[in-house]
C-alpha cells in the first residue's frame, strides 16, 4: 500500500496526489511515469510523475477523472492509500542545451510537461511554454510553469481566460513571427499532439510528444502498448513514452486506444451507479491491509 | 533415507499388470466453459495403487532425469507406506514448489521419460503422485511447525518471484541466509501467475506455496522493477546485499513482423495471458481489466508451445466459437506438454499444423478480420534438430478471425543488463552464466532461468535456481569467487 500524504483538487476533475514512495522518488527523472492499481480488482494504469521529492520520499501525480479508474482514484483523500504504485518507468526525457524550446501542455498534459520544462530550463534553454485548456478553471500549474519558462502563453478554447484559441494557434504565431524554434515538446490529448506534429512537420522543427497508450506491466513484457514508429512496432513503456512526433502513426494509436471502448463505457456506467458501495469496499481493503502491514508492502 | 525393505504388497512381477491410474478430470465440454482446474487429483486410494506400480529400480533413472533431483523412488515408497507427510518432506528436500511442478512439469521429458515401466507399459504417474502428496501436505500441515535455520548473517537479493527465484529463495533461506525477493508486478509468482492459467495451475496453489516460503522466513517486496526502481549495484552497495540472483524470466514478446500486426484483435501471448491470468479479465466486470467479447468469434493462436495452448484454451473458455492452433511444423515437433495437447483436443480445439501465417487482414476499420496463411511441408533438419518447415508454392489460403494471439516466443528483456555495468551478455542479450554454478561475470551476482537460456520450462528454471542457491551458499560461506 502506498500512502497518500496529501490530495487536493487543483481544477474541476483534476486532482494532485502526494504519495509516499521513497524508492520511486529517489530515481524519478522528468518524463517518467508510474503504473498504479487502486484496489484488488482494479486495472493498472500509467500516470506521468509531475515531480518528486527524494528527501521526503514522495512523488506527485496529477490525475484527471475520465473513466472508472481515474474517477475512483480521484475519490481517494489525504490519509488513504493506493494499493500498488510501481516505477519510475519509461525513458527519461532527453535534456540537453539546444537553444529555444517550446513546451506545450494541453489540459492535464501540462502536469506531465512541467518536469521536462523545468529540466530544459535548468539546462540553459530558452523555454517558451504554451498552456492550453478548455476553460479558465481548467488551466493548471500556471504559477509553476511561469517559474520554469522564459515566456508563458495561455489559451482557452472558450476564451474565458487569456487568449481564446488552441495551443497550436499560438505555436503557429510563433513560427510565423520568425521565432527560431529548435525543439517542440507537446503533451496533451492525442488530437492536440497530432495537430502539433502536422504543423511542425512542414517547418522541419524537431517535435517530441509523450504517449499514453493502454499498458499492463510497463516493463516491456506484454507488448500491449506497442505503437507504430516509422512502420515498426515500438513499446511505449520501455522505448518511450516520448517519441519523435513526425514518425508516429497516429491513426493506429487512436484505433488501438479505442480497443476496449465498449467495456470501458460499461465499467464507467457501473461505477456511477455503484460508486458508494465500491468506495466502501476500497476503504475496507485499505483498512484490512493496514492491519496486515508490517510484512511487505 | 530410503526404506531398505519394500513395503509394497504387490509382487514385482505383478506391477506391470496394474494399469496407470487415471487422474480424475473435469469433463471436456464442461471444463471448456469454465476456468476451474481441469485435473482434479488422485484420491488416497488411487495414489497408493499408482505408487505400488513403482519397480523400485536399484539405479533409478527418474532421479537423474529430474532437473532439481527429487528422490522419486524414496517419496513414492513413502506413499506406498501410507506416510504422505513424510513423502512431502522427502520431496521438499529437493523441490520447494511441489504442488506447482506436480501440475506443470513436462514429466514425459524428465522423470517419467526414463521410467522403466514406460518401456513396456505406461510410465509411473510421478507428476500425479507429486501433486497428490503436495496437496495432501497443504491440507494437513501446521505451518507453525516450520523450522527456521539459524541466521548466517548474510543477505541475498532475489530478482523475480518466478520459478527460478522462488526455488533459489527456498533453498537459501533453509541455509539461514536472509532472503529478499523483489517482484516487478503487484502479485508474486512471475510466469506462474501471469502466464499459466487458472485451469492448469490455480492461483490459490501458488499463494499457498508462497505463504509456506514466507513461513520459512523469506521476505517479499512487490512493485519493484530492478533496473528501474533500484539497480543491482544499489542493492549490493547501498542495501547491504552480499549476493544477488537474477531470475527475471524471458521478457519481451516476439512479434512475427508480418503486415497487420498492429490491428485491434492481434495480441502477444504475454499480453493476452497477462490480461486473463494476472488481471482477471475473464472475470470482467467484477474485475476492471477489460477483454474483447469472444463469444461466438473465431480465435487462433500462432505457435505450438505450452503458452500457445494456454492462450487458445483460455480463448475457448471465454466463449470462442472456433478455436485454432496454427503451427508451422507438424504435431510431432510441437513443444507443448503431451497432456495439454490431449486436453486441448478433447475440448474441441482445432489443430492446423504445417500452417504459417503471412498476413493479418483488416476489416477496413482497424480490426482484424482474418489471417492469410501458407501451407508448409517439412524439409531438412534445421539448427534445432527439427525438420525445417518449407512453404508450398501457391498454397495460400485465408481463415476468418476476430482475434489472433501470437505465441512464437520471447526475447531478452534488457532492463537489468543495461543498468548493470560489467554484466556480460551473449549476442542475443541474454545474461551469461556458468551452467554449473550460475555465476555471472559480476562478483556476487548469479543468474538463471529464462533470462539466461531463453524461453524454457518451469522445472528447468527451478533447476537453475537450485544450482544458483548451492553456489551462492558456497560463495557466502567461503568468500571465494
Amino acid at each position: 500500500m502506498f500512502k497518500i500524504l496529501h490530495a487536493e483538487f487543483i481544477a474541476p476533475g483534476i486532482k494532485r496526489f502526494v504519495i509516499q514512495a521513497p524508492r520511486i522518488a529517489r530515481k524519478q527523472k522528468p518524463g517518467q511515469f508510474v503504473i498504479l492499481r487502486v484496489y484488488e480488482e482494479g486495472e493498472r494504469i500509467p500516470i506521468t510523475i509531475e515531480k518528486s521529492d527524494p528527501g521526503q520520499g514522495t512523488i506527485n501525480i496529477v490525475v484527471q477523472s475520465i473513466g472508472k479508474t481515474t474517477h475512483l482514484l480521484n475519490s481517494l483523500e489525504t490519509g488513504e492509500s493506493i494499493r500498488d504504485v510501481v516505477g519510475p518507468l519509461g525513458k527519461a526525457s532527453e535534456i540537453e542545451k539546444i537553444g529555444t524550446v517550446v513546451v506545450m501542455g494541453g489540459g492535464v498534459g501540462t502536469a506531465m510537461a512541467y518536469p521536462t520544462a523545468a529540466a530544459l530550463k535548468r539546462a540553459g534553454n530558452h523555454v517558451i511554454s504554451i498552456v492550453g485548456a478548455r476553460a479558465k478553471e481548467l488551466v493548471i500549474l500556471e504559477r509553476e510553469m511561469r517559474e520554469v519558462s522564459n515566456e508563458l502563453l495561455i489559451t482557452t478554447d472558450d476564451g474565458s481566460y487569456a487568449e481564446k484559441g488552441f495551443v497550436t494557434d499560438k505555436l503557429r504565431q510563433l513560427i510565423d513571427s520568425g521565432t527560431q524554434i529548435d525543439l517542440v515538446l507537446a503533451i496533451g490529448p492525442i488530437p492536440m499532439m497530432r495537430a502539433v506534429a502536422d504543423l511542425t512537420r512542414g517547418h522541419k522543427i524537431r517535435t517530441v510528444v509523450s504517449l499514453n497508450p493502454i499498458m499492463i506491466d510497463g516493463t516491456g513484457m506484454c507488448g500491449g502498448c506497442r505503437v507504430l514508429i516509422d512502420g515498426k512496432s515500438e513499446f511505449a513503456c520501455v522505448d518511450g513514452p516520448e517519441f519523435d512526433a513526425h514518425r508516429i502513426n497516429f491513426d493506429v494509436l487512436i484505433q488501438r486506444n479505442a480497443m476496449y471502448r465498449a467495456a470501458e463505457q460499461k465499467s464507467f456506467e457501473d461505477f456511477q451507479r455503484e460508486r458508494e458501495s465500491l468506495l466502501a469496499k476500497v476503504h475496507a481493503e485499505q483498512e484490512a491491509e493496514c492491519i496486515l502491514q508490517g510484512g511487505e508492502r | 533415507m530410503s526404506p531398505t525393505k519394500s513395503l509394497n504388497p504387490v509382487p514385482i512381477k505383478e506391477r506391470m499388470k496394474v494399469p496407470r491410474q487415471h487422474m480424475l478430470e473435469q469433463e471436456p465440454l464442461l471444463r471448456a466453459a469454465n476456468f476451474k482446474e481441469v485435473n482434479l487429483g488422485y484420491p488416497e486410494e488411487l495414489a497408493r495403487r499408482e505408487a505400488q506400480r513403482c519397480l523400485e529400480c536399484a539405479k533409478p533413472v527418474c532421479i537423474n532425469d529430474c532437473p532439481v533431483g527429487v528422490k522419486v523412488k524414496d517419496f513414492v515408497q513413502l506413499i506406498v507406506a501410507g506416510d504422505f507427510m513424510a513423502a512431502a518432506a522427502k520431496i521438499r528436500e529437493d523441490n520447494v514448489l511441489p504442488a506447482i511442478t506436480g501440475r506443470v512439469c513436462p514429466q514425459e521429458d524428465h522423470c517419467e521419460g526414463g521410467c522403466l515401466l514406460g518401456k513396456k507399459v505406461q510410465p509411473l504417474g510421478i507428476g500425479y503422485l507429486e501433486r497428490f502428496v503436495a496437496d495432501y501436505e497443504q491440507q494437513h500441515m501446521d505451518r507453525s511447525t516450520i523450522r527456521k535455520a539459524p541466521p548466517s548473517g548474510k543477505k541475498v537479493a532475489i530478482v523475480g518471484s518466478g520459478p527460478s527465484g522462488l526455488t533459489a529463495a527456498g533453498d537459501l533461506v533453509q541455509k539461514g541466509h536472509e532472503v529478499h525477493v523483489f517482484e516487478a508486478l503487484h502479485e508474486l509468482g512471475g510466469v506462474l501467475v501471469y502466464g499459466i492459467p487458472e485451469f492448469r495451475l490455480p492461483k490459490q496453489i501458488i499463494r499457498e506455496q508462497i505463504d509456506y516460503m514466507r513461513a520459512m522466513g523469506v521476505h517479499f517486496e512487490t512493485n519493484v522493477v530492478i533496473g528501474k526502481t533500484v539497480t543491482i549495484n544499489e542493492l549490493m552497495e547501498e542495501e547491504g546485499f552480499d549476493a544477488v540472483f537474477i531470475g527475471t524470466g524471458a521478457g519481451l514478446p516476439v512479434f512475427m513482423g508480418i503486415p497487420g500486426e498492429h490491428l485491434n484483435g492481434v495480441y502477444s501471448a504475454n499480453e493476452f495471458l497477462t490480461r486473463i491470468n494476472l488481471m482477471h479479465a475473464y472475470e470482467f466486470p467484477r474485475f476492471d481489466e477489460p477483454m474483447l467479447d469472444f463469444r461466438g468469434k473465431n480465435v487462433a493462436v500462432i505457435g505450438g508451445g505450452n503458452t500457445a495452448l494456454d492462450a487458445i484454451r483460455s480463448a475457448l473458455r471465454l466463449g470462442a466459437g472456433k478455436a485454432y492452433v496454427l503451427y508451422r511444423r507438424s504435431e510431432a515437433e510441437m513443444p507443448a506438454r503431451k497432456e495439454e495437447v490431449k486436453h486441448a483436443k478433447e475440448e474441441g480445439i482445432e489443430f492446423r499444423v504445417l500452417t504459417n501465417p503471412i498476413e493479418f487482414l483488416s476489416d477496413g476499420k482497424g480490426w482484424l478480420s482474418g489471417v492469410r496463411c501458407m501451407q508448409m511441408e517439412l524439409g531438412e533438419p534445421d539448427a534445432s534438430g527439427r525438420r525445417r518447415p518449407v512453404p508450398i508454392e501457391g498454397s495460400e489460403f485465408e481463415i476468418p478471425l476476430s482475434v489472433a494471439v501470437i505465441a512464437i516466443g520471447t526475447s531478452a528483456n534488457p532492463l537489468i543488463q543495461s543498468t548493470t555495468p560489467g554484466l556480460a551478455t551473449n549476442k542475443r542479450n541474454y545474461i551469461e552464466a556458468d551452467p554449473e554454478t550460475q555465476r555471472t561475470s559480476r562478483k556476487g551476482v548469479f543468474a538463471g532461468g529464462d533470462i539466461v537460456t531463453g524461453s524454457a520450462t518451469v522445472i528447468l528454471a527451478m533447476g537453475a535456481g537450485r544450482r544458483a542457491a548451492k553456489s551462492i551458499h558456497e560463495y557466502l560461506t567461503s568468500g571465494e569467487w
